[in-house]
């Protein structure tokens, strides 16, 4: 039987059927294997042997690890399924389960490592850094391979006891939709007999038998029981080979540990494993048939290291060798697949088991899932060839720094002219990527049509970009890599065609199938000249439908999937339209007839619109636009933005020579703000006459788009016309005026402001002082009124009121533009931060939501003052983010104490009173910071004079004389799970650091997966049937220690409340921790609802509002503060409101009701706690012992 | 005392019923209303608008941001759909929970859903099924001749999909009520149930917006339904449901006197919790017993229309001569 399903489903599959336990932790991009082995376990979906697996999400990737060791132990069979980082936690077991020598299989979605950088995307970094562990390891090169060699590590782990490593190339064969010939229950059961899984519990820990596992051995007998497993290591390569055997029996799809594809007589061979062998394979028969003589060798088992089959499969004739590693190791001889190749020669010609060995040169290629592509496999030939070729080289980049790239062809076309190739230009939210998953779905049905996708998405969760790749064609396809030459190009988006380079793509003739504003006669004038140079210039078919308005007239708002759909199989001819038609008719009543009959109807009618409104526009003969593309950023945008960040955002990053990038991942700050997105149709719009000018709209703008300033009356001369200002409305500063200034083109129209603004007009009650407006007619406008407004001052923050969501309107954001969800709950709490604190700010950034907009390139929103001060923000990873800002931390404690003492050993020189001055200066408050500033300031001017080493030595950590503020920001993932024990250390340790928790009570980034914070009768992946365990009190557990500042704060529901539990967080000279309710697109809600939810989740006693305060406790008072009103709403009015807690009724609806029940306890029985707590006399509550300085 | 009772061929232990409301929204709440001693339980009704717009939202919802960033390609484990499921469950948790009646109430929007949804609660253990047959008013579009032939053929429809008894539950805007019970009647409805209560919006005079208010039923909006209770008593072979206004025993008295067969409450039950059931059947019981009445058909109907429609048979029962009265009084109506 086959199916066009991804990599991970067709592993996950072989996965959950062939075990009994499994681990599990997100992580991109193996998540998906652990989500679908969860919701199959939900769904009580048994094994080959009829049991239900047991699927159990850890707290890390390390937990995960530890609890597969021990079900290993207790004799289950056991997997996981993770990725790079995660991978590295689970090292410390690795070695364990190889040492004790216990069959298991991790399936791996191979994975870059974080090193000067994060990457989601593939490579063999993190499954080289396991090479060592003594797991056998398992290269799979596409779907299908994945599927078969899932099973067939399976079958050689439990015969030869040696645990395996499963991999197969993240995302490109991850999430690669291909069909493939899926293995049957019958299949599996015969690859992995029962005697294998009964001889594994045999040999588990019992009482019944008791032996000593884990001993610790001494020098006498450590070296030689380390040797003990040689024989079974020995052994691997024949039972693997014997599986690999079987499975071909059975299925016709044979596989060897080393397979030798190409010419008998080659004489240039490639060494390659995972999804480039694909490619390569493919590439050699093309180059073969040119007449050369080439050929590739294919490494599936890659531990332990099959020398011998390898040599054997090598042609004698091969005098060049290329060996490819999808990896790096800096400052080693060579890479690793490289090193065991060459070895292998070496071992071979020394012991004269071989004559003269080839010469062999070692590249590397594919890091992050740079594309590697036949034109790269024939340009690595062509080096091959050469007189002398480099010994070590890159392939894919253009290394102009170090030299080692080498050139090769990019337009190179191998392809069956049979295959039909198609890319599609979408955004995320208008349903492109899953209209085309459906049409893959509708055609990898079909008798004798393979389908594959493979999709390509943007680095901004909001308004971001999508691109399908589509492949269809009579023989199975085995194409990893992006289509180049597409027979049919989609623009999903007409405003695409300015940003991203959508034509390039398209193959000399293809048709092109552009969703336009415009009617067909009038198409052609809206494009701009290369547009239509272009289309000119390779003879395009030009089709054109107003897909949007189809969409919102029939009810699909903004999503034109189904149109387009629907017109690319009018279009593209891969199935005879009639029939295609129908296919997709019977597929949008199957897919969306679970969401009622009224989606189901509208997605009908909109077939039957497009199929009427899609037109042939006709062409004239040459180019008549003079309209120019307009550049990615602006003409005044800093040397570095125009030079690689303006390249980046044009989708050109590829292109960068390797000079152009910092060394050591260091990037400017600010750069979002240079990146117009233009994201959203409809944008904020200030109604300065209804204004009461109360700052709530700014406050919680989660983009920083909408900014406040007063200023001097006389300074609005030279203002355009069309800049909009009233009077101020505050006492004490005559003839002074106001402005709230929207970016227009930064705005989401998330509408967030429109909700909060506490103004209607008098005569239309819909009408509020901020609402959404049209984005086009503004644009223009409103970029001049910027432009003015930027060259107005920010208010003195001496001269603002901190105190007040009125005052806090007037401090500049420096923090802005994110690429974070429309509406994003945790933004508005890092633009406060910014506000508040950004000057003097440093910021350790978990990894999650909140490091990927905060630093997912090509832009970033931390940003600077007009002083070039703003925060310095890192991200270190995941699991340690606590320990990290803890560092940084002491670093500057550490400086301070130099400093100071410094300062102190050149009191004379310096000045006594500026000296005093600056050791005895307290910095609370904001005109204390300016003073200091000040000083400061003055200090350098007088150490410039001085040359004393004390003196320089001094001027090297002067700057922090100004207090420091410490933040340590992440989502609850972190603090709640993988980070609880390093947050609770650090949060022991009475440092002074401030720690911010978005909780959206789910990982959110990796797509919605339950943490401890996630609350009870919520629904998430990992909790499919809904969590039965109540979420986590952080709040409380660090109130016991008695020495940490303590806030839960929800800024949709006391704005000032939590501006107060910021500065007081701050200003604690100890730890802090302020828990943020952070709304979330993860809980299913209206985002323009989200502060409204806020709201109703402190109205409904589920998120009480609380502040813990030491100082009150040394003050005799109570610390406990208890901010929110008695619960008024039940439970259900605030978590019915979201899918996460309502979608339960319809899958489970009794477990539903049962747990609504326990969770209104809960939060009564919370509510009463607190409430007794707020009258507990100070003594109740722990003391601070802390030794303050 | 005995306060067994039939309604459309139920055998209820006593003519308390209790109608749609949050009471009944879960399996312990109509558990607890058995328990307090009500003869039978109305579900809240199955909106089948209701169910498509949720279901399009939900759909909305778990498609917002999926399909846009490579690590979060979905939000939500693979969803079980979205439907009737959880008011089917309730349904089968509910009747299986309690040995007294639960009935089931639909509100269809096409003809498919009327019956589709009427045989899905019949086999989820309806003991009857109530149409609530709702058009809100406002829509000049939809003729009196329209809505009263609307109300027959739904009937028809679900009768033909169904073997439990139908009660249709009717507002009371029908130019001629009687007419429109008699016609339902005809067409074998097992029950009337009089009336349905909108809920009117109102609005604010300082935030200058309409808001939706919920008001629960007091006992002087009893009248309406029990002046067309003792009308209708005997005109019509359907059992007679009254509904609105119920607070304490006396008024389950007087509608019991007008001719219901059954009584509903729901604002009663939600003031002062579903134990109050007890107190209004005690109470009745002890109406009965100072009166003299040990059985409910000792004085059921006794205070109706007779059947006769002599003016002289009115005037006798005092209903003609009461409305007079009411009409001429200085508080109008004028």
């Amino acid at each position: 039987m086959s199916a066009t399903i991804d990599g991970n489903e067709a592993v996950a599959s072989v996965a959950y059927r062939l075990n009994e336990v499994c681990g599990i932790f997100p992580i991109t991009p193996a998540s998906p294997m652990a989500e679908l082995a969860d919701e199959w376990a939900s769904q009580r979906r048994p094994n080959i042997w009829g049991n239900v697996p047991r699927v159990v999400e850890m707290q890390s990737e390390g937990g995960a690890a530890g609890a597969l060791h021990g079900a290993l132990q207790g004799g289950a069979l056991s997997t996981t399924f993770t990725a790079s980082q995660g991978l590295l936690l689970m090292i410390p077991n690795m070695y364990k389960i190889a040492g004790e020598l216990t069959p298991t299989v991790f399936h791996i979605a191979a994975r870059s490592l974080a090193a000067q950088a994060l990457s989601i995307f593939g490579d063999h970094s993190d499954v080289m850094a396991v090479r060592q562990t003594g797991f056998a390891m398992l290269a799979s090169s596409s779907v299908q391979e994945a599927q078969d060699l899932a099973a067939v590590a399976q079958a050689a782990t439990l015969r030869s006891r040696v645990p395996f490593v499963h991999f197969f190339d993240g995302f490109r064969t991850s999430h690669e939709l291909n069909t493939i010939e899926l293995l049957s229950d019958e299949d599996l059961a015969a690859t992995v007999p029962l005697e294998l899984v009964r001889a594994h519990r045999q040999r588990a820990m019992s009482p019944e038998h008791p032996f000593i596992r884990g001993t610790s051995q001494n020098p006498d007998v450590y070296f030689q029981a380390r040797e003990t497993v040689n024989p079974y290591y020995e052994r691997v390569p024949d039972l693997v080979a014997g599986a690999l055997v079987q499975l071909g029996e059975r299925t016709g799809r044979h596989y060897h540990l080393v397979d030798y594809t190409g010419h008998p007589k080659a004489e240039r061979v490639m060494v390659v494993m995972g999804s480039g062998a694909e490619t390569a394979r493919e590439t050699v028969a093309h180059l073969n048939q040119r007449g050369e003589r080439v050929g590739v060798l294919t490494v599936r088992l890659y531990r332990p290291f099959p020398a011998a089959e390898l040599l054997a499969a090598l042609p004698a004739t091969a005098t060049r060798v290329a060996v490819m590693d999808r990896t790096k190791e800096p400052g080693s001889l060579g890479e690793p697949l490289f090193l065991d190749v060459l070895g292998a020669l070496a071992e071979a010609q020394t012991h004269a088991e071989r004559g003269p060995i080839p010469m062999v040169i070692g590249g590397r290629y594919g890091l992050s899932s740079k594309e590697f592509t036949p034109g790269m496999v024939a340009g690595v030939f062509e080096e091959l060839g050469r007189e002398h070729p480099r010994r070590r080289f890159t392939v894919g980049i253009n290394d102009d720094v170090s030299g080692t790239s080498i050139s090769y062809q990019s337009g190179l076309d191998i392809e069956a002219p049979t295959t039909v190739r198609a890319v599609f230009f979408g955004l995320g939210s208008d349903g492109t990527v899953g209209a085309n998953k459906n049409t893959i779905k509708i055609l990898g049905v079909e008798a004798n049509l393979y389908a594959q996708g493979y999709f390509v998405y943007d680095s901004k969760k909001s308004g971001s970009q999508t691109i399908s790749h589509l492949r269809f064609g009579p023989d199975p396809i085995r194409a990893p890599y992006l289509v180049s030459r597409a027979s049919f190009v989609g623009c999903h988006h007409f405003e695409l065609l300015e940003r991203v380079d959508i034509l390039g793509c398209a193959a000399p003739g293809a048709t092109l199938l552009l969703n336009a504003p415009h009617p067909p006669d009038q198409v052609w004038d809206a494009l701009a000249r290369p547009i239509q140079a272009e289309i000119l210039e390779k003879g395009l078919k030009l089709y054109v439908i107003d897909a949007g308005r189809i969409a919102r007239e029939v009810g699909l708002g903004g999503r034109v999937n189904t149109v387009l759909q629907t017109c690319f199989f009018a279009i593209s001819g891969v199935l005879e339209p009639e029939r295609a038609i129908a296919r997709i008719k019977a597929a949008i009543t199957k897919s969306y007839g679970a969401r009622g009959s009224k989606v189901v109807a509208a997605n009908l009618q909109a077939v039957d619109q497009a199929l009427a409104a899609l037109a042939l526009v006709e062409l004239p003969a040459k180019v008549t636009s003079t309209a120019e593309l307009p550049p990615p950023v602006p003409a005044g945008a800093p040397e570095f933005v125009q030079r690689v960040t303006a390249e980046m955002i044009a989708g050109r990053g590829d292109q960068l020579p390797v000079s152009a990038l910092p060394v050591d991942g260091t990037w400017p700050s600010g750069t979002a703000a240079y990146e117009k997105r233009n994201v959203s149709d409809l944008v904020a719009l200030w109604d300065p006459d209804l204004c009461i000018q109360c700052g709530n709209c700014s406050f919680v703008c989660p983009h920083s788009v909408i900014r406040s300033k007063y200023y001097p009356e006389s300074a609005l001369a030279g203002a355009p016309a069309s800049f909009r200002s009233a009077p101020l409305s505050a006492r004490g500063l005559p003839a002074t005026t106001y402005t709230l200034q929207v970016y227009a083109e930064d705005c989401t129209g998330c509408a967030l402001c429109v909700e909060v603004c506490p103004v209607t007009a008098p005569d239309d009650t819909e009408r509020k002082a901020i609402n959404l407006a049209d984005r086009e007619p503004l644009v223009t406008i409103e970029r001049g009124n910027i432009a003015f407004f930027e060259t107005l001052p920010y208010a003195r923050r001496s001269r603002v009121d901190f105190g007040t969501v009125r005052g806090a309107q007037f401090l500049r954001p420096l923090f802005e533009f994110s690429g974070a969800c429309a509406g994003c709950g945790e933004t508005p709490y890092l633009k406060l931060l910014s506000q508040l604190f950004g000057d003097r700010a440093t910021i350790a950034n978990a990894t999650g939501c909140s490091s990927i907009y905060g630093g997912n390139l090509p832009t970033t929103p931390w940003t600077v003052n007009s002083d070039g001060r703003g925060p310095a923000w890192s991200n270190s990873l995941f699991e340690d983010n606590a320990e990290f800002g803890l560092g940084l931390r002491l670093a500057a404690d550490s400086h301070v104490d130099l400093a100071r003492r410094l300062l102190s050993e050149l009191r004379e020189k310096l000045g006594g009173e500026l000296v005093e001055a600056i050791l005895s200066a307290p910095q609370r408050s904001e005109s204390e910071f300016r003073s200091q500033r000040e000083r400061v300031a003055e200090l350098k001017r007088r150490l410039a004079t001085l040359e004393a080493p004390a003196a320089v030595d001094l001027a090297s950590v002067v700057d922090h004389l100004v207090r420091r503020s410490v933040w340590l920001v992440g989502g609850d993932g972190w603090a709640y799970d993988i980070g609880y024990g390093g947050l609770d250390h650090v949060l022991a340790s009475g440092h002074d650091v401030n720690v911010l928790v978005l909780d959206t009570e789910v990982y959110s980034n990796t797509g919605g997966q339950m943490s401890k914070a996630t609350p009870l009768g919520a629904v998430a992946k990992f909790a499919a049937a809904g969590k039965t365990v109540e979420k986590k009190d952080l709040a409380l557990q660090a109130i016991a220690y008695g020495t940490v500042y303590v806030a839960r704060v929800a800024m949709g529901a006391d704005p000032q409340q939590t501006l107060q539990a910021f500065r007081e967080a701050e200003a604690y000279d100890g730890p802090s921790l302020v828990i943020a309710y952070s709304h979330c697109i993860a809980h299913g809600i209206d985002m323009r609802q989200g502060l409204d939810q806020q709201y109703r989740a402190v109205a409904s006693g589920y998120w009480p509002l609380v502040r813990y305060d030491p100082k009150l406790r040394a003050a005799g008072r109570n610390p406990f503060l208890l901010d929110s009103a008695r619960p008024h709403l039940r439970l259900e009015e605030y978590s019915q409101r979201e899918l996460r807690y309502s979608m339960l009724a319809n899958s489970d609806p009794a477990e539903a009701e049962r747990l609504a029940g326990l969770s209104q306890a809960a939060v009564k029985l919370r509510w009463d706690t607190y409430e007794e707590m707020a009258t507990w006399p100070a003594q109740r509550f722990a003391a601070d012992a802390r030794r303050l300085h | 005392m005995e306060l067994r009772t039939d309604y459309m061929g139920l055998q209820l232990r006593n003519p308390l019923v209790a109608s749609a409301s949050p009471l009944c929204h879960t399996v312990d709440g109509v558990r607890s209303l058995a328990d307090a001693g009500v003869g039978a339980v109305v579900l809240h009704s199955l909106f089948e608008e209701e169910l498509a717009e949720e279901a399009a939202r939900q759909a909305r919802l778990i498609e917002a941001g999926s399909e846009s960033f490579p690590e979060s390609l979905s939000y939500f484990p693979t969803s079980a759909g979205f439907g009737p499921r959880p008011y089917l469950d309730l349904l089968e948790r509910a009747a299986a929970a309690v040995d007294i009646p639960v009935i089931g109430s639909l509100n269809g929007a096409s003809p498919t859903g009327w019956t589709d949804y009427a045989r899905a609660m019949q086999d989820s253990g309806a003991a009857a099924i109530e149409l609530n047959i709702s058009y809100l008013p406002g829509d000049p579009s939809i003729s009196g001749r329209d809505a009263e032939r609307r109300h027959l053929e739904i009937l028809q429809l679900v009768e033909a999909e169904v073997t439990v008894p139908i009660a249709v539950k009717l507002n009371p805007y029908f130019s001629s009520i009687g007419e429109m019970a008699v016609e339902l009647d005809r067409a074998g409805a097992g029950a009337l149930v009089l009336f349905n209560r909108f809920l009117y919006p109102d609005i604010d005079s300082e935030s200058l917006g309409v808001v939706s208010t919920v008001g629960l039923s007091n006992p002087r909006e009893a009248r309406l339904a029990r002046t067309w209770i003792a009308l209708l008593r005997g005109r019509v072979k359907a059992g007679l449901a009254a509904t609105t206004g119920v607070e304490g025993p006396d008024d389950v008295a007087r509608y019991l006197l007008a001719g219901a067969d059954v009584v509903m409450t729901t604002s009663a039950l939600l003031r002062h919790g579903p134990q109050h059931a007890r107190v209004l059947l005690d109470g009745l019981a002890e109406w009965m017993a100072r009166k003299g009445f040990s059985r409910l058909d000792d004085f059921r109907g006794r205070l109706a229309v007779p059947s006769g429609t002599d003016a002289t048979a009115h005037a006798r029962a005092g209903y003609v001569a009461a409305l007079r009265a009411a009409n001429a009084s200085p508080h109008g109506p004028w």
